[in-house]
């Protein structure tokens, strides 16, 4: 193989991962053993091995949520070793590679647990409550007609950047993960941020943060209690000051919106 | 009204208040610390029975107790619903959960440390408040017109500081106090959007210091009395040329 390390010695590993038939049925652990993974494979091929190997077997396969496998579409929603996407620090579950492990190591590998996130089967989980947050607010309005041009509206380049920064949010849902209180703060707080920060963002600027904090506590997510797991765990590094933000926009909208309801 | 009560039940409202009650009671701890350091001076409690006849009587100081006795009690109320909240947002635990690698054990036991405040709480106002408010307290005595039927709550606090289990009591709330401050002090900040990269390290350590502080002065108070002092909060004579020698190096 192009680029493999010759020194790279197969690993043996114990899995112990969590199997649960249907969205209300009674889940649990179960155990399985997986030979000669190479520490050059990511976390999710090491799982395609584990599935190839219950198919030969006649069992059924391990569901987990998978799409781009390169770190940007957000799917690949899994708890690893009590951690939201593993040990390794700004990464996704797929770009996790198996060198972060040892031969003869144990791995528990759980869905993310949040009653928002309902459990489809076994690692799969439903995140949908998160669209319906981005359906609430977390978009702009715009005319459709002709393209504009490139840069007609003018915005300073430090504003832009934080803006990106903001942006970069993929939705994986590893905030709500590794928050003890299964709060969505740091997810909704980067897109709110991300269009206050923004001219084009100005027009719907207070009816966002109004309705999507308002989805927000419908869909039954916990309050942010500050303790910064949510950030330490983001693989894009969205950071606690755009919860600030989020809090200063939901202050201000509530006390300056002529929404009396 | 309803946007009133829309944003006050909201899960960021209801941090709003907290933060703000927190930060309240905060300015609290202050002045209590304050008054309560006149314990320390040597003059058989004269001073600190003044002080506490002035606080327990006087009309302005009277009215904001009323403010504290709702800070405390908005603080206590919003912790329970958040927590309500919280908990039913993760009915499901993890079977392996790693936090301590991500976060600060302070951070995660607010619920905790508070409800031990609110033990010691409880006793505390029982013992002090409670007897100096509604009876319960022996007079100063003594000749000076003017502050003989004062309450003795010095001899009060000299007695219940000479119990082991009190000193304890109190000891260990203030750790829970501190702890609480150690995350409670900055998050308060975080919490009404007071976030800066130019001033949010420096809340944060003041944060630190803040809780370092009060609680060991606090916690300093039985301490001393336990320690040092005999029944009557005179220095025992073991400890007594000692401090002398240390107070007049001070001076
Ligand atoms: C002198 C006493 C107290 C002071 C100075 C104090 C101060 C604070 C401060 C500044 C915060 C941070 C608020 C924020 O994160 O925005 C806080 C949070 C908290 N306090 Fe207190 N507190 C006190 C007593 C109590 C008591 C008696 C309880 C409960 C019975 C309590 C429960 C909590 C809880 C649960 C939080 C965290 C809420 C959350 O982030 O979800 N506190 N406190
Ligand atoms: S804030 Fe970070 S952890 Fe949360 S959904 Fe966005 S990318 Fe994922
Ligand atoms: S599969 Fe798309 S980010 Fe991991």
């Amino acid at each position: 193989m192009a680029g493999s390390n010759p020194n790279a010695k197969p690993m043996n590993l114990t899995l112990n991962v969590w199997r649960q038939p249907s969205p209300k049925a009674q889940g649990k652990i179960v155990e399985y053993q997986v030979k000669d993974i190479s520490p050059e494979m990511s976390f999710l091929e090491m799982l395609d091995v584990l599935n190839e190997d219950l198919l030969h077997k006649g069992e059924d396969p391990v569901a987990f949520d998978h799409d781009c496998r390169e770190g940007i579409c957000g799917s690949c929603d899994l708890f690893i070793n009590g951690r939201s996407h593993g040990p390794e620090k700004g990464t996704t579950t797929c770009q996790l590679h198996m060198r972060k492990f040892s031969d003869g190591d144990t791995i528990t590998i759980e869905p993310w647990r949040a009653n928002s996130f309902p459990i489809n089967k076994d690692l799969s989980v439903d995140r949908s409550a998160f669209d319906r947050i981005i359906q609430a607010g977390g978009y702009v309005s715009v005319n459709t007609g002709g393209a504009p041009d490139g840069n007609e509206i003018p915005i300073p380049k430090d504003i832009a950047d934080r803006a990106f920064e903001a942006a970069t949010c993929i939705g994986c849902g590893a905030c709500v993960a590794a928050c003890k209180n299964a709060s969505a703060m740091l997810f909704v707080s980067a897109k709110v941020s991300q269009l206050a920060l923004l001219p084009q963002g100005d027009v719907e600027r207070k009816t966002r943060v109004e309705n999507m904090v308002a989805q927000m506590d419908i869909e039954g997510f916990g309050a942010c209690s500050n303790i910064g797991s949510c950030a330490a765990e983001c693989p894009v590094g969205i950071s606690l000051e755009n919860i600030a933000i989020l809090n200063r926009e939901f202050l201000t909208a509530k006390a300056t919106s002529n929404n009396l309801a | 009204m309803s946007w009133i009560s829309k944003t006050f039940s909201s899960s960021i409202g209801r941090k709003i208040v907290m933060s703000l009650t927190g930060l309240f009671l905060c300015t609290f701890l202050v002045v209590h610390l304050v008054g309560n350091l006149q314990l320390f001076k040597h003059d058989g409690g004269t001073a600190f029975n003044v002080y506490s006849h002035f606080m327990g009587t006087n009309p302005i100081i009277r009215t904001i107790e009323w403010g504290l006795v709702l800070g405390f009690g908005f603080h206590i109320y919003e912790a329970l619903m958040l927590t309500r909240r919280n908990q039913g947002a993760r009915p499901q635990k993890y079977v392996a959960n790693h936090s301590e690698q991500n976060s600060e054990w302070t951070s995660r036991n607010m619920g905790i440390l508070g409800s031990l405040i609110l033990i010691f709480l409880i006793v505390h106002l029982y013992n002090f408040f409670w007897r100096a408010r509604f009876g319960g307290l022996d007079k100063i005595g003594g000749t000076d017109v003017e502050t003989r039927d004062y309450d003795n709550l010095y001899m009060a606090v000299v007695s219940s500081f000479h119990v082991w289990w009190y000193v304890l009591l109190y000891v260990a709330a203030q750790f829970s106090l501190g702890y609480h401050l150690w995350h409670g002090f900055g998050s308060g900040f975080q919490t009404l959007g007071l976030n800066h990269r130019k001033y949010t390290p420096l809340i944060k350590a003041v944060g630190y210091g803040f809780a370092v502080v009060v609680s060991a002065a606090f916690a300093a108070m039985p301490l001393y009395f336990f320690l040092f002092t005999d029944d009557n909060g005179q220095l025992t004579s073991a400890v007594s040329p000692l401090v002398h020698s240390l107070t007049l190096a001070l001076k």
